[in-house]
């Protein structure tokens, strides 16, 4: 039941990118196509889970019985940033097909905030490790659900007259704050 | 390069928020009010000025091909000085800034301005960048809380002008996007981009 409310509450009651705000940059900037934010969702989801498990081993099993808590935002940033450089070097070498699908946005997961974003609440909240993969996958679900509409949504804005000075980033914007708003109808629901 | 130049373009022609469209997470995320905002970018700022500095000053030695990772460990360590000196100082605006504090090291601004300016120009030219750079964020950070401050709680800085309990919506997740939306269409007309 517990991992219940933890899917339905990460999915839609506090989604990731439209109620918490992480990870606005590749949402602004990868939605324009709703085939290029498939491929953006499921690298978030591979790098998101593999994250959330490996900062939390690091955070329980070095930092905390070091009593070095406070290096938390430079080691996880750190291994962040490494392990997106390794699962791009495996990926290459064992599954070719997966790293066309996913190559050219692993490189920016690294300043992917919503991975860092997930990593830190994992702790914070202080869930144990499978609450935490369960958090990252449910967030990661969340994330895509939210992209992959929002996508949906431009590829239409691209055909309608928008007056001048709102084409681009400001309609683009205006409509995420009216996805928002659809989503806070589920607010409660856990 | 001109410093005028250098100023100008990070508060106007180039405004990291409103033109660039990066660092997007705290813009959206802590300008629930003018204060929160002021006070993210101004954390962001220091950030931004003292990675910018360091940068500069030991780009040469660098290998080019660890310079993104080099840079991440520089940027974090100053979010960490921010985090500890914040939480000791000033802890009302760290609980409601929460999470977007450590988040400054993946604030794409920050590593951008590193990679795309302080790699590549004097010391001084940097520190001219950072600095404007970060005002311009400060900048839209205050306009964007005080519009939702504003229409959401009808008050300015925590001073209070009107009865009553405002338009929710502003204060809620929605609003952020709606007001950055319209801000930016505002912001684009003014420098005459539209």
């Amino acid at each position: 039941m517990e991992y219940i409310f933890i899917i339905i509450g990460a999915i839609f009651v506090n989604n990731i990118v439209l109620a918490q705000f992480l990870g606005i940059c590749p949402y602004i900037g990868v939605s324009g196509k709703v085939s290029t934010s498939v491929g953006m969702s499921g690298a978030v989801m591979f790098v998101m889970t593999l994250a959330t498990v490996v900062t939390y081993l690091i955070y329980n099993f070095i930092l905390i019985p070091l009593d070095i808590s406070y290096l938390q935002t430079i080691s996880y940033i750190l291994v962040i940033a490494s392990l997106v450089q390794m699962v791009e070097i495996i990926l290459k070498k064992i599954s070719p097909a997966l790293f066309q699908a996913l190559g050219i946005f692993l490189p920016l997961m690294t300043t992917n905030c919503a991975i860092l974003g997930v990593a830190i609440l994992t702790v914070q909240n202080e869930y144990n490790l499978l609450q935490g993969v369960v958090f990252a996958i449910a967030n990661a679900i969340g994330f895509g659900l939210a992209i992959i509409l929002f996508a949906g949504i431009r590829e239409q804005l691209d055909l309608v007259d928008v007056p001048k000075g709102m084409r681009g980033a400001p309609a683009a914007l205006v409509v995420a704050g009216i996805m928002a708003l659809a989503f806070m109808g589920f607010a409660g629901l856990v | 390069m001109n410093k005028i130049k250098i100023i100008t373009r990070g508060l106007i022609t180039d405004n990291p928020v409103f033109v660039l469209l990066l660092g997007l997470c705290p813009v959206l995320g802590v300008t629930t009010s003018a204060y929160n905002g002021f006070g993210m970018g101004v954390a962001t700022t220091f950030v931004l000025f003292m990675s910018n500095l360091v940068v500069s000053l030991i780009k040469n030695f660098i290998p080019n091909k660890v310079r993104i990772p080099s840079f991440i460990v520089i940027i974090a360590s100053f979010v960490t000085i921010v985090q500890l000196v914040m939480e000791a100082y000033l802890p009302d605006l760290f609980d409601a800034l929460g999470l977007f504090i450590p988040l400054i090291v993946v604030n794409c601004l920050v590593l951008g301005r590193s990679e795309a300016f302080a790699s590549k120009n004097d010391t001084f030219s940097a520190l001219t960048d950072g600095l404007a750079m970060g005002m311009g964020f400060t900048m839209a950070l205050t306009a964007l809380g005080g519009l939702r401050e504003i229409l959401g709680s009808y008050s300015i800085f925590g001073y209070s002008f009107l009865e009553g309990d405002g338009m929710l919506v502003f204060v809620l997740a929605p609003g952020a996007f709606i007001g950055l939306g319209y801000l930016t269409a505002i912001f684009l007309k003014i420098i005459g981009q539209r």
